[in-house]
């Protein structure tokens, strides 16, 4: 009887959702990208902060949720795409209430990304769509990644990534793949650091020629004082020092190559001032 | 200068010179002293002066703060169980700290986040003691205090949930427990010129106290004005308290500690305990602080989880004793 009921509401196999709400900062900006007009009903609420959120103004365009089970059942929707680490008691709720959920899992690399535009496609029923970017995302990365031959030499500026609370990403992660892929060594993760807390002795003595901080929140915080720390500032007086656009770096989705775009033109310059 | 004196200076200057040498860069302990000696723009020079050297000095200044802080309100309270930890001191400096980090006023003006400490641990001192009571019985006085750490421990929960910046929730538990690292020179300065304040107000009590362990009809007769030590004591304490907690948030028990454990070596005599207590609680920090780098080195362990781990059974062991004084 159940199995029955739920055949008989189910979409039928193969036909692509129609009513479909993501509550994930980065499924909303993969479901933007590639959802077909009308398909995509709801966004999640930190898809508007420019901060993290690459399509801020897109988000705009769309209903707001706040990622609880209850409103989200509300809008009765066919598919709920959703992060990972979301909430799993919603996740739950949402799936005993006979809603489909699909979860993206979060991105280390710049393959991974390819990987979840193509999941994206998939669960929206827009293969072609998806193909389509990922093509263009290939190109896109390899003219970006013209003026380089390979992974970055000996010779390469040292970057440092360092944000609130003194944490650094390695090499096995989105961030050290965007460094990686402008043509930056990452000298945290030559000195054993994955992704995590980097000591701020640490990076005094690595002496990196680019320390890539965070850009901040509004009003203060202690996590983010540490990036005022004269110890960074006088490293920033040796050196040159980025401020990470965050929002193109915290999804993987094809703004990462906006991220990648700006680390390779102050590999540029650094180079140029040698 | 009595034996304990120069054995706890000794102590210190010791400890000051080991939490030189401890961090996560691992440096050879002769080129670090002679590249903290001799400065330079070197990476080696960089750690030591502008990273190990004001973490050692905060821990020296803090520690001597709340170790002075807590013998002064034990002398004038006559109750051993007094520290501005406990009694919300702390706490509500840490409030005013953190109102005036969200608030702006810290990033507009650098003397905001002291001040503002100073203004918390001014209420807070007030309070409790005018709750405490003139003779601040044990009772009232704990009671008062636990009162005040609520609430102001609540209050700055509050301010820190409303901030829009989403790190400022995590940082509870600094606020509430103490920590010194990655602190700069900026920090140093910041504290140092109330601190001195503080320590020079609560350096005038000596003889105050002293007269005072033979009651307060026999000070009064000696010429000490109780409302005037009080006024004192309290400025004294909101000061050295408020420059603490503003740059290093909440480190519970070193007033409480220090003291009990150096008073027989005193004579029991407030005058002597309150630069002991000083040097015992620069030796306290100096050690705490050490010892959250070697535990955890990568991670930032709180100082208040270790002064608390040494300070609560000290805590009830004082408890267990003032209830079978019948007090």
């Amino acid at each position: 009887m159940m199995a029955g009921a739920a055949v008989l509401f189910s979409a039928p196999l193969g036909a692509a959702p129609s009513r479909v709400v993501s509550i994930n900062l980065c499924t909303d900006q993969l479901a933007m990208l590639l959802a077909a007009p009308g398909q995509l009903m709801s966004v999640s609420r930190i898809a508007l902060d420019p901060r993290v959120s690459s399509m801020a103004d897109e988000a705009a365009h769309y209903p707001i949720n706040a990622g609880r089970a209850e409103e989200v059942h509300g809008m009765a929707p066919d598919l709920v795409v959703a992060g990972e680490y979301s909430s799993r008691d919603t996740v739950a709720l949402l799936r005993q209430l006979g809603i489909e959920v699909v979860q993206f899992d979060i991105v280390g690399s710049l393959e991974e990304v390819r990987d979840r535009i193509r999941q994206m496609g998939a669960a929206l029923g827009r293969e072609a769509a998806a193909a389509a970017m990922i093509a263009k995302f290939d190109a896109d990365l390899a003219q970006l990644r013209e003026d380089l031959d390979g992974p970055p030499g000996p010779d390469a500026p040292r970057a440092a990534l360092y944000s609130a609370n003194g944490y650094t990403s390695g090499d096995k992660t989105l961030s050290g793949e965007i460094l990686a892929a402008a043509g930056l060594r990452n000298a945290p993760a030559e000195a054993g650091y994955g992704w995590g807390k980097l000591p701020l002795e640490v990076l005094a003595m690595l002496q990196p020629d680019l320390v890539i901080t965070a850009r901040r929140y509004p009003r203060g915080s202690r996590a983010e004082e540490i990036m005022d720390h004269p110890v960074v500032e006088g490293l920033n007086g040796q050196a040159a020092r980025a401020v990470m656009s965050d929002q193109d770096w915290v999804c993987g989705t094809p703004y990462v190559l906006r991220a990648i775009g700006d680390m390779a033109a102050a590999r540029r310059k650094l180079e140029a001032g040698r | 200068m009595s034996r304990v004196m120069i054995a706890l200076a000794l102590l210190t200057a010791a400890l000051f010179t080991a939490s030189l040498l401890v961090g996560p860069a691992d440096l050879a302990p002769g080129d670090s002293l002679a590249a903290l000696w001799q400065g330079g723009d070197g990476p080696v020079a960089m750690v030591m002066r502008q990273i190990r050297l004001p973490r050692a000095l905060l821990a020296l200044m803090i520690g001597a703060s709340l170790g002075l802080a807590g013998a002064a309100m034990q002398g004038y309270l006559r109750n051993p169980l007094a520290e501005p930890g406990l009694i919300g001191v702390s706490g509500s400096a840490a409030l005013g700290a953190v109102l005036a980090i969200h608030t702006g006023a810290a990033a507009m003006w650098s003397l905001g986040l002291p001040l503002a400490a100073l203004g918390g641990a001014l209420v807070g001192v007030a309070l409790v003691m005018g709750l405490a009571g003139p003779r601040g019985g044990s009772l009232t006085l704990i009671l008062a205090g636990i009162a005040i750490s609520a609430l102001a421990g609540a209050l700055t929960s509050l301010v820190l949930n409303l901030s829009p910046n989403p790190f400022a929730a995590n940082e509870i538990v600094f606020w509430m427990m103490g920590s010194l690292a990655d602190r700069s020179m900026t920090h140093v300065w910041l504290a140092a010129p109330l601190m001195v304040i503080g320590w020079g107000l609560i350096g005038t009590l000596g003889r105050g106290l002293d007269a005072l362990t033979l009651g307060e009809d026999a000070a009064g007769a000696m010429g000490i004005s109780l409302p005037r030590m009080r006024l004192v004591l309290v400025l004294g304490t909101a000061c050295v308290v408020g420059a603490s907690t503003a740059v290093a948030g909440a480190i519970g028990f070193v007033g409480l500690v220090v003291p009990h454990i150096l008073r027989p070596f005193v004579g029991a005599r407030p005058s002597r305990l309150l630069w002991a207590s000083a040097l015992g609680g620069a030796v306290m920090l100096l050690i705490a602080d050490i010892a959250v780098r070697i535990i955890l080195p990568t991670q930032d362990l709180k100082l208040g989880v270790l002064t608390a781990l040494v300070g609560a059974p000290v805590f009830l062991h004082l408890i267990y004793k003032t209830r079978k004084d019948g007090i």
